[in-house]
């Protein structure tokens, strides 16, 4: 499946994913695959980070580009000294993630959405949006420690 | 990246290979709709060969859960890795279902 990297420079990565949520699981793969990290991250970049890049990519696949397969998902992967560093733009209009509710409340636990972002903010170590809401930035540190040691809603 | 639907006795046991993700939850929502449907009330989802649940998955657990009882049935699961296991404890799902430490666990007094 085609991931279009369109340039890699110092070992980073850029890629131009299709709205298609097939490339999702490829395109993760590839680029864990390509991270550098030694015996004691491997396990907060397999589980943190993968959880991460993949919500990331839903999100912008699922509500930003709302599945229209025209549209496109830039992936930037930056490899920086004590951090790997995803940024995810889609082609919509953007949200107000303060607005997402807390999916582990009573009531909304039942509902089956709205975990996505949930997840990324507890195994990230930050996750910042653009100010129109349809770009994502998340940063997993090097030396965090234990695997829930992350978490950008603490 | 599959599912393998078995009967054991009364209940459906499904075995997911790979991961439930986005791209493929609507296959097992459909599978457990279709035996729901046809009559079966008593459920086991075993991930003892599942690598990863995405948000999308969980959610597909979620609606399935609650459909099944909605029927008079229940969906238990099995086999939860320690990474599943955290992502169901993160999002207190881990409240909502029964879960086993295995299918055997899982079938035992269904």
């Amino acid at each position: 499946m085609a991931l279009n990297p369109r340039s890699v420079s110092n070992g980073d990565l850029v890629l131009e994913l299709p709205t298609d949520v097939r490339t999702i699981e490829h395109a993760v793969d590839y680029v864990i695959g390509r991270c550098p990290c030694c015996a004691e991250e491997a396990r907060r970049l397999d589980l943190n980070f993968r959880v991460g890049l993949t919500e990331a990519l839903s999100n912008a696949m699922l509500y930003g580009n709302s599945r229209d397969p025209s549209k496109r998902v830039l992936v930037e992967i930056a490899f920086l000294e004590g951090c790997i560093e995803a940024r995810v733009t889609d082609q919509g209009t953007g949200f107000d993630p303060a607005a997402v509710p807390d999916p582990t409340t009573p009531e909304n636990l039942m509902k089956p959405c709205g975990r996505g972002l949930f997840l990324m903010r507890k195994l990230l170590d930050e996750v910042t949006y653009n100010a129109q809401g349809n770009q994502v930035t998340l940063v997993l540190k090097r030396d965090s420690g234990g695997v829930l040691e992350g978490g950008a809603l603490a | 990246m599959g599912f393998r639907v078995l009967q054991n006795g009364e209940v459906t046991l499904v075995e997911v290979e790979g991961q439930l993700i986005v791209g493929n939850r609507q296959e097992l929502k459909q599978q457990v709709l279709d035996r729901l449907e046809g009559g079966d009330r008593k459920f086991v989802i075993d991930f003892a060969n599942t690598g990863y649940i995405d948000s999308s998955g969980l959610g597909v657990l979620v609606s399935l859960s609650k459909k099944i009882r909605e029927q008079g049935g229940e969906l238990r699961l099995s086999s939860l890795n320690e990474d599943l296991r955290t992502l169901f404890e993160l999002t207190k799902l881990d409240t909502l279902f029964r879960i086993a430490d295995t299918k055997e666990k899982a079938l035992e007094g269904f």
